[in-house]
Formats: C-alpha cells, structure tokens, sequence
C-alpha cells in the first residue's frame, strides 16, 4: 500500500460511510435508553405534575372512597377518595426535589472531600478516611433513621440533610481512589514540572478525569435516593406530607388484601420501581460507555 | 505488608470505626428533642419519679460522665439496663440476644435464596452474553435491585398468605414456614448483585488460557464452565457475599416490619420509638460490631487467598 492510499482512505472511507442517525452516535446500549426514557419521565412528571394534576392532592370526596379508575379518577382514588393520579403527580415533584438535591449536595461535597484527601495524602487523608469508615461502618439507612428520628417534625429539609450526611461517603471514596492513580500519571507530574499549582492540576487534570465516573455514580444515586426516601415514609419517619411516594405506598399497602383497592399500593411501587430501574439501566449504560473496558467485556 | 501487621492495622482501623460510631450515636441521642422521661413513665410524673427515672438513666450527671457510665456497660457485657426498674427488665444484652436468632436465620435464609437464584441467573448470562438471554437476565437482577421491599413484601403476603394460604403470614416467626417469604424478599436484592458479579467474573475467567487449555482436551462443557470456570470466578462473588451478609444482618428492618418479625432491626425502632436510649444505643454498637467484623473478616480471608491485597 503507498503512501498516498493510506492519506486518502479514512477520509475516503468517512464520506462513503453512511451517516450514523444522531442516536447511534451518542453510542448507548438499548437498556440505557430505556433507562434514560424511564428518567425523563419521571423528570417531567416531577417538573409539570402539579400542572397537570387533574385536582390538588389533598382534596377529599367522602363517598367517593375507593373508586376504580373512571374517566374522572384515571387511577382511582384512595380511601379518603383522594385522586391517586393527582397525589403521584405532587409526590412526583416531591420527589425530584428531594433526589437532585440530595445527588447534587452529596456528589460536590463528596467530590470535594476525596480530591482534596487524595491529592494532598497526609494527616487530612487519613482524617477523612476515617470519617469514612466510621460512616461506612454500619449500614447507610440507620444512620438516616437516626438523624431523622432526633427531629421532632421531620420535614423535607430534614430527609435532605439525613440523607446527604451520609450520601457523599461514597463519592468521596471514588473519587479519592481516581486521584490517588491520577496524579501520578505522566500528564501531572510534566504539568507539576512545569510550575503548575495544586488548584490548576485538580482543575485542568483531575477533576475533567473524574467526571465519567462521578456521573455514573450520581445516577446510580439517584435510584438510591429514591428508594431511601420511601423505606424512611414507610417506617414512618418520612416528611410529614402525606403524598410522597413513599407515604402512597405505605398506605396502600395497609389496603392491599382488599379486592378493587390494589392499585393504591401498585402505583406507586410501580413508580418507585421504574424510576429505580431506570436509574440502574441509565447507569450501567453510561459505565459501558465511559469504560472501553467494560464494553469488550461485554461482548 | 506482613500478614500480622495486616491484620493489627485492619483490627485497629475497625476498632476506630467502632468507637467512632458509639460517639456519634450517644451524640445524636441526646439532640432527641422530647423528653425521655415522660415517654417511659408514660404522662404526667411525679417529682420524685422524675429524679428516680433521670437517676436511673443517669441524665442527671455530666454528658462526659454518661459516656463513660455506657462504655463501662459495654465492658461489663450487659450494654446497659432498662428504666425505669431496672432489676425486673432484661438488660440490653439479654434483649439483643434474645432477637439474634431471628436475625441470624433470616440473614442465613436470605443468603441461601441469593445464591440459588444468582448462580444459575450469573452463569447462563455469561455464557450468552450479547445475547436476548443475557439481557433478560440483566432485567431480572436489576428489577431485583429496583423492587422496594414495602411493595414486595406485602405483595407476597396477599398471595401466598391471604389468596392462597400456603405459607404464614405476618407476625407468627416461630413458624418454621414462616422463614421463606422474608428470606425470599430479603435475597432478592442480594440476588441481584451476586448474579451481576458472578456473570462479570465469569465472563473474565472463561477468557483465560486455562479455559481454552481444558476445552482443547477434549473435557465436556459442563466440566469446564463449572469446574475449571466456575470455581475460579467464585472468589469475587463470595467476597460480596460476604461483606452483604454484614449489611443482612442489619438491615433487614423493612422486612422485620413487614412481616412483623423480631430481630435486630425492630429492637431499634422500638427503642427509638420508646425514646429507650440504652436499648438504642447497644442495639447500633451490636449492629456496627457485626459489621465491620464481618467485613473486618472477609477481608482477612481474601488476603490469604490473594497476597496482593495486602499491598494496597
């Protein structure tokens, strides 16, 4: 082969290529996409769901207890003859609130944590890995049940802080182990050598490296946040409001054995669940596609 | 590292975590707003009774001085008395003691579920994988993740218990039945993350040189997926395993109340719900001991298996 071919096919071969659709290119995994619809979903049911809500969450028919799912009620209604649709909708933007805070405040402030612990090593370094453990030493949810428990109401604002004083362990841990490898890497030390300071390394270097992994985290996360939040309503130990999705299922598991009244309870699991699963499918879609390594693992 | 010196500094560092979270626990007890006094004596008390019950719980001396009071209970074994009268309620110990067994079978049970349902789930995803088989059963593991235990419990209990009536329902744990539907709730997330590791890891070992070694002898399929495969892609599945059984053995508390069981996970709610600081108190330090002794364990096991542990 001469010279001249080897210029000219890849730029031969790009043009006679069809153009892969917009999608392809974004290079997903099938199931990731799923993930990412089930997400959205939830996100614009958390954004426009008061909007849309057919009734204010809290409005009572009495006699309407129970109804099946009707043109007025499309999911029926609860044994206060709450709309069911109109509470999801509420709870949803409840919801959204309550997990992006929680990933946002948690993944900054873990991020934060484990740069600063790994780049600098030392007494802070095994200071914030102790903290760490003492925090990973028993499990993430009893920690919560405490914190939520030492407030007399607990609130929305509560949960959130429950939930972040444990949430950015994790982040912390990951990404001090990225540092720990990153900053012996080629790139850093010629950077270093060049004269640069530890705030342009972390900035330039380190932290753009740890993006991949964090978001993979974050959005695992949010499936996390989720769950938590209704497992704390169901202990009873949730926000006092009584629409979360949590509270919802809470209650209608308490009339699930009553024919007709099931979809009070299957709702909002169903919700809980496919927010979770997209959140998980999302997740490991993004991994494969960060990680060259998973990827040939994968097939 | 050396093996001793590994061991002496994993030990110490648990022995850290450990006192960390008795502080953080007596710290967070004592910001409870509400007033344990009227939560035990139940309504208005007499001032007497009121010293007696702060005496007994020793709320009526230094901060510093109850700390120490709830170390020397933990060194003396009884993690500390019930108030008011103490003499005629079991101590802490005898009430975590009295729901380990609880605890531990479900721990147990769950476990078994786990692994029956992983390892076939794991090791027929790995085999076709990138095909529609491995993505059912990646659908089935993570619907296992996703499913909340408040819906999956109650669910089963309608079927199985009201419908059906194969198996007992709620608040009968003495039942030798009555083990399977929370063993199966509580495995299924388990489930979950075994049959992802155990596909992960398999997938790297069917890879390897030795693979192809056993397949060119002319060894029947199963002898290889299973004997030389299987058992070399077990380790990391173990491991997680392991550290989870940790996390069963505490975290169990949705389940315990689904199904109205004892154990480790109602002890604490109760105690909080009783505003019962000793109970809540040595209830966490059991739960923080089991874990990171496990953990503490686990690892042990996989430096001796894997020497290159040690070093990181």
């Amino acid at each position: 082969m001469t010279r001249a071919t080897m210029n000219t096919t890849p730029a031969a071969a790009a043009s006679a290529a069809p153009k892969q659709p917009l999608l392809a290119r974004i290079g997903l995994s099938p199931s990731a996409w799923v993930g990412l619809v089930l997400l959205l979903g939830f996100v614009v049911a958390g954004i426009f769901g008061p909007w849309l809500a057919p009734y204010p969450p809290d409005v009572m028919a009495l006699g309407d207890e129970f109804a099946p799912p009707s043109a007025m009620h499309w999911l029926g209604t609860d044994q206060n003859g709450s709309d069911l649709l109109s509470q999801m909708l509420y709870g949803a933007r409840l919801a959204l609130i309550i997990s992006i805070t929680v990933v946002a405040v948690s993944a900054v402030s873990g991020v934060v944590l484990g740069v600063i612990a790994g780049y600098y090593g030392g007494v802070i370094d095994e200071f914030v890995m102790r903290v760490v453990d003492i925090l990973m030493a028993f499990p993430g949810i009893l920690l919560n049940i405490a914190i939520v428990a030492t407030m007399a109401q607990p609130g929305v604002g509560t949960l959130i802080v429950a939930l972040c004083l444990n949430g950015w362990v994790g982040y912390a841990r990951l990404a001090r182990g990225q540092v720990l490898s990153l900053r012996e890497r080629e790139y850093v030390l010629a950077s270093r050598c060049l004269g640069a300071g530890a705030w342009r390394i972390m900035r330039r270097h380190i932290i753009p490296n740890l993006l991949s992994p964090i978001t993979v985290q974050m959005t695992f996360g949010f499936g996390g946040v989720i769950l938590v939040e209704a497992s704390l309503s169901f202990l009873g130990l949730g926000p006092q409001v009584d629409y979360t999705w949590g509270a919802l299922l809470d209650q209608g598991t308490t009339f699930l054995w009553r024919p007709g009244a099931e979809l009070f309870a299957l709702v909002p699991g169903g919700a809980i669940m496919a927010v979770v699963l997209g959140a998980n499918l999302l997740g490991d879609g993004l991994r494969d596609r960060f990680d060259p390594k998973h990827r040939s693992r994968r097939h | 590292m050396s093996i001793g010196s590994f061991i002496l500094r994993r030990t110490g560092l648990g022995l850290v975590a450990i006192f960390g979270v008795s502080v953080l626990v007596f710290l967070f007890l004592h910001l409870i707003p509400g007033d344990p006094v009227d939560q035990l004596a139940g309504g208005d008390v007499e001032p007497e009774q009121r010293a007696a019950i702060e005496a007994c719980l020793h709320l009526d001396k230094p901060k510093l001085t109850q700390f120490g009071i709830f170390l020397e209970n933990i060194a003396n074994g009884t993690l500390g008395h019930q108030c008011p009268n103490p003499e005629n309620k079991p101590t802490v110990m005898a009430r975590v003691v009295e729901v380990m067994p609880y605890t531990i079978s479900l721990a147990l049970g769950g476990m078994l579920v786990a692994f029956l349902m992983a390892l076939p789930l794991g090791i027929v995803a790995a085999l076709k994988r990138g095909t529609w088989v491995d993505t059912v059963a990646a659908v089935i593991s993570l619907s296992g993740i996703s499913i909340p235990t408040m819906l999956m419990g109650p669910v089963f209990i309608v079927v199985f218990f009201i419908y059906l009536g194969w198996l007992p329902g709620p608040a009968e744990p003495d039942q030798p039945l009555a083990l399977v539907l929370p063993s199966i709730v509580v495995g299924t997330h388990l489930m979950a993350m075994l049959s992802r590791m155990t596909r992960s890891s398999l997938v790297d070992v069917l890879g390897e040189d030795y693979m192809t070694t056993a397949r060119a002898k002319g060894l029947p399929r199963t002898t290889v997926v299973l004997k030389h495969g299987l058992r070399n892609a077990l380790l990391p599945v173990i491991t997680i395993a392991g550290l989870q059984f940790g996390a069963m053995l505490s975290g169990a508390i949705i389940t315990e109340k689904v199904f109205a069981r004892p154990g480790l996970g109602t002890l604490l709610l109760d105690g909080i719900n009783e505003r019962n600081y000793p109970v809540v108190q040595g209830t966490v330090l059991v739960i923080a001991l089991i874990y990171v002794s496990v953990n503490l364990l686990v690892d042990l096991a996989y430096s001796l298996a894997d020497p290159r542990i040690r070093r990181a």
